[in-house]
């Protein structure tokens, strides 16, 4: 019976005939559209950074990088301009460390107690919160901090000078708060994924609470809580809307962040606003500075992934 | 789900489609005109052509008028391209300016629209300046100032240590290029370390907010902020005088006394709902002025005003 | 050994190491609920402090008037039909694209070609370049340059667009991937070609978590400031869209301009548009918790 089937086989033609070709001729078409809206998306990408590098190199064809790097003063929009970049990159600096220092105890805190800690229903009713803080408009946030965060505590309790109606410091302050959630549930993700035997473990071993959490589940979890905060430190570099409103637009090169400042980000929203003219050299610096914000946020995001990548502890 | 999709979708269009004033009616039944008129330009003019364009719509439901602030300087570029009906201007039309809009098509008619008096404004707790001469001032802005000046000390011995905080308006502005001019001697001339907007009421808000603060601009916002600050008097040769509607219509607020402009582009002024836009303006020119704490034109102003429109849109 | 000098054995009357453990256990819970009183605190002021500031003007007349020079009488109508429209517009543009994208990368791409690595990696990066950059692109090449929309409702959809592209291909790409592929084999084991295994199995059992997805993004759209700040919305405009080459602002932006007035009276404007614009993120945040919850038990 096995035999005469074996030499009976019968000829199969494996060409698509009649519906079934229309079938795969219409999945042809749908992959050619699906794929061309993937390649859309990436070279979006490239168009932000030709769209960038084009008139940056114009820029630094009119303006030496040694103008750039080697003065001091920021003023590109008067007449004679002044081109020397540290104002404003001291201005991201004091506004990104200052929220870092506010976000990373907060952050981090929050994420233990989440993970750690906190009982399913305290959980329930905490990360909706931290949703909302998360959805809340950096407008809104600009309107708190320079309506309460600014007067009520940086210029009642900063002892270093004389604070005006702008600072830095609130805006860093401000900044900060924006960037806790991305801080906490980044982090609370990246302990969750700690395997329980691990803690387990540290339990048995006699260890508490918070010997488990400080020194078995942290330092698991360390290479996503590395990544969680570049991504928010990141997040906060680029912030544009709150240091506007908040830190006002005087590019200052200080040591007191209690001053006026101005940051790469929100000197592109002001420049803006004010509208310069296409091909202007007003209108080439925000270009220029864009350019290195966007280069520095890259570089950050790459180094995240790199380190979540190399550094992840493989537990299975 | 396809279902609430779906209805989602429909509830959308519904929406759009209903939504607004209905400034799709083609034949209104309200005077008939319609169409979008495109403003931009000084920030110190804007209060006052904001109110203009808001009574004028509801005289005319059907107009549309877009009122935005980029500057002296930067209304004049979009203008220059095309790309606005009207610029708002707290200085004359430059010459490069006019240039440009000759080498594009662009005829720029101008009018007066108000006068104003430039303020100089300090905090209300400023006990030390109440009067200022030209000098003073320029010790306070001039570019030679910039890093050294940051003292009221320093500006007049006479005054008290205390930390001088600058605000003002920024390089496109109109205000910004007259109060350099006239204070500095250059148009454009200015120590850069001071915490320039394009925007007015950053001034204001900046000045309330420091004892030690001082700045420059129209003299409609600091009526309109009565109380959170304080202009002070200008010595300009002749004693100090105070900004007020009399003292600029009468000359003696100098150097900073000055007209305040606004330039229609002469193809838009054949629209029938620019043209009556201009109109309305130029009737109802003091109402306008006085609820936007303006001052208003003089007589002689007012009837060139009316003369200048009569004959470009003839009659 | 002798014993006499040594009879009892010393005791340590220094705090016994377990009782150190203790206090610093303590002291780290102490720390970890002050952390978590202030951001919740830091949450509770901001509530507050917008909804006493607004309280005043709270009302209908707020989002029936339009915006005016003269306080008593503003409102933000025209921002909120600016705002549906943008939105409306992005979302109509950015889900049936990122979809699309996603649907590519996760059902029909190979993983093992070059290029379609380089599209996963730059995703990742796009989501993390900050908006602002994006208004930058927009002002160069959609309202002037290339596509010279100008100031439009298209160009601002267009940007946002680019905005929340990343957003909407990473999180429908989660909801494609939580589809078990059982499903897959079985209609491929059916003699379904692959596409019409992803439109009849796989999509229509990946919709709740995409629609999650979307519905976030779109949430987020609605919030933006900064790149709109370049291409003109932040405009005194007191009429509605009426098509998409009209002009336009958006809520943002008028809470912007409110908090840039000097006029002492527009800031409970400001509160109290604030409010009403974090009442429609939440009300599209509950939308897409309510979706997502609904439609997760049906599959299982």
């Amino acid at each position: 019976m096995v035999q005469s089937a074996a030499r009976r086989v019968p000829q199969v033609s494996l060409r698509a005939t009649g519906a079934t070709r229309r079938r795969v001729y219409v999945q042809a078409i749908f992959k050619a559209i699906f794929g061309l809206m993937a390649f859309l998306t990436v070279g979006v990408t490239f168009l932000i950074f030709l769209s960038l590098l084009v008139p940056a190199l114009r820029f630094f064809s009119e303006v030496s990088l040694g103008e750039f790097f080697g003065r001091t003063t920021w003023a590109p929009l008067f007449s004679p301009p002044r081109f020397g970049v540290w104002p404003i990159l001291a201005g991201t600096a004091w506004t990104t460390a200052i929220a870092l220092l506010v976000a990373l105890p907060l952050g981090l805190g929050v994420a233990v107690y989440l993970s750690e800690y906190a009982h399913r229903r305290v959980r329930s009713v905490v990360k909706p919160f931290l949703e909302i803080l998360a959805g809340i408009p950096t407008v809104v946030l600009g309107f708190f901090g320079l309506f309460l965060v600014n007067p009520e505590i940086v210029r009642r309790f900063w002892p270093v000078g004389e604070v005006s109606t702008f600072s830095g410091l609130a805006a860093g302050l401000v900044v900060g708060i924006m960037i806790v959630p991305t801080v906490a549930s980044l982090s609370e993700d990246a302990m969750n994924a700690v395997p329980r035997g691990l803690r387990e473990g540290g339990f048995a071993l006699g260890g508490t609470r918070r010997e488990v959490a400080t020194k078995v589940v942290f330092p698991a979890a360390l290479s996503g809580i590395v990544a969680a905060t570049v991504l928010a430190g990141s997040r906060a570099i680029g912030e544009t809307t709150i240091v506007l409103i908040v830190a006002g637009s005087r590019p200052t090169l200080t040591w007191n962040p209690g001053e006026q400042m101005q940051s790469m980000a929100s000197f592109i929203g002001f420049a803006g606003i004010g509208d310069q003219p296409t091909g202007s050299t007003g209108y080439l610096t925000i270009f220029a500075v864009g350019l290195v914000l966007f280069v520095i946020t890259f570089l950050l995001n790459i180094a995240s992934i790199r380190i979540v990548r190399r550094f992840r502890e493989v537990y299975e | 789900m396809k279902r609430t999709i779906a209805f989602g979708l429909l509830a959308f269009v519904v929406l759009v489609a209903c939504g607004g004033n209905g400034s799709d009616v083609t034949d209104g039944a309200s005077g008939g005109l319609s169409g979008t008129i495109v403003i931009d330009g000084s920030s110190t003019v804007t209060p006052l052509i904001t109110v203009a364009a808001e009574d004028f719509q509801t005289a005319n439901p059907d107009v549309r008028v877009t009122v935005a602030t980029s500057g002296t300087g930067g209304g004049f570029e979009k203008f220059c391209v095309g790309e606005t009906d009207v610029s708002m201007a707290s200085r004359p039309i430059a010459e490069d300016e006019s240039a440009t809009c000759q080498a594009n098509g662009i005829e720029p008619v101008e009018f007066i629209v108000a006068n104003d008096a430039l303020s100089v404004i300090v905090n209300p707790d400023n006990d030390w300046a109440s009067c200022l001469t030209v000098e003073q001032l320029n010790t306070m802005w001039a570019p030679e100032s910039e890093g050294e000046v940051d003292n009221w000390n320093l500006v007049d011995s006479s005054f008290p240590e205390q930390n001088l905080e600058l605000f003002g308006a920024g390089s496109d502005s109109g205000t910004f290029d007259f109060f350099t001019d006239e204070i500095n001697g250059e148009e454009g001339a200015i120590r850069t370390d001071y915490n320039p907007s394009e925007d007015d009421n950053v001034t204001i808000v900046g000045v309330e907010g420091d004892v030690g603060a001082v700045g420059f601009l129209g003299l409609s916002y600091v009526l309109e902020n009565e109380g959170r600050v304080v202009a002070v008097e200008i010595d300009g040769g002749n004693g100090c005088v105070a900004p007020s509607a009399d003292a600029v219509i009468d000359g003696s607020y100098v150097p900073l006394g000055r007209p305040l402009f606004v330039y229609f582009k002469a193809e838009s002024l054949r629209r029938p709902e620019v043209e009556a836009f201009a109109r309305f303006y130029a009737d109802n020119q003091e109402t306008i002025t006085e609820t936007a704490l303006f001052i208003p034109l003089s007589e002689e102003q007012a009837s060139e005003q009316q003369a200048e429109l009569d004959a470009i849109t003839g009659g | 050994m002798t014993a006499s000098t040594e009879a009892a054995p010393a005791i340590d009357v220094r705090a016994s190491t377990a009782t150190r453990r203790k206090v610093v256990d303590s002291l780290f819970k102490l720390f970890l609920w002050v952390s978590l009183g202030i951001a919740l605190g830091t949450l509770l002021t901001l509530l507050i402090d917008l909804i006493s500031e607004g309280r005043s003007r709270l009302n209908f007349d707020l989002i029936m008037n339009m915006p005016s020079a003269r306080p008593q009488r503003a409102g933000i109508q025209s921002a909120i039909f600016g705002s549906l429209w943008v939105v409306g517009t992005t979302a109509a543009i950015s889900i049936p694209t990122g979809v699309g994208a996603a649907i590519y990368l996760e059902e029909f791409a190979r993983k093992d070609r070059w290029y379609n690595r380089l599209i996963e990696l730059n995703i990742q990066n796009l989501a993390s370049v900050p908006s602002v950059v994006y208004g930058i692109l927009g002002l160069a090449f959609i309202a002037r340059g290339f596509l010279s929309l100008g100031f439009t409702v298209m160009t601002a959809a267009l940007i946002l667009t680019l905005v929340v592209l990343p957003t909407v291909v990473i999180a429908s790409r989660e909801a494609l991937r939580a589809v078990p592929n059982s499903l897959r084999y079985g209609s491929l084991a059916l003699g379904a070609t692959e596409w019409e295994t992803v439109y009849r199995q796989v999509l229509p059992a990946a919709v709740p978590g995409i629609a999650t997805g979307t519905i976030l993004s779109t949430s987020r759209a609605l919030g933006e400031s900064a790149p709109l700040l370049l291409v003109g919305a932040l405009t005194f405009v007191t009429f509605n869209p009426d098509g998409f080459d009209s002009p336009y602002t958006v809520l943002p932006l008028a809470i912007f301009r409110f908090i840039s007035e000097a006029r002492v009276e527009f800031r409970p404007l400001a509160a109290a548009a604030s409010v009403v614009l974090l009442f429609l993120l939440l009300g599209m945040n509950a939308l897409a918790i309510f979706v997502r919850n609904r439609y997760e038990k049906k599959l299982r």
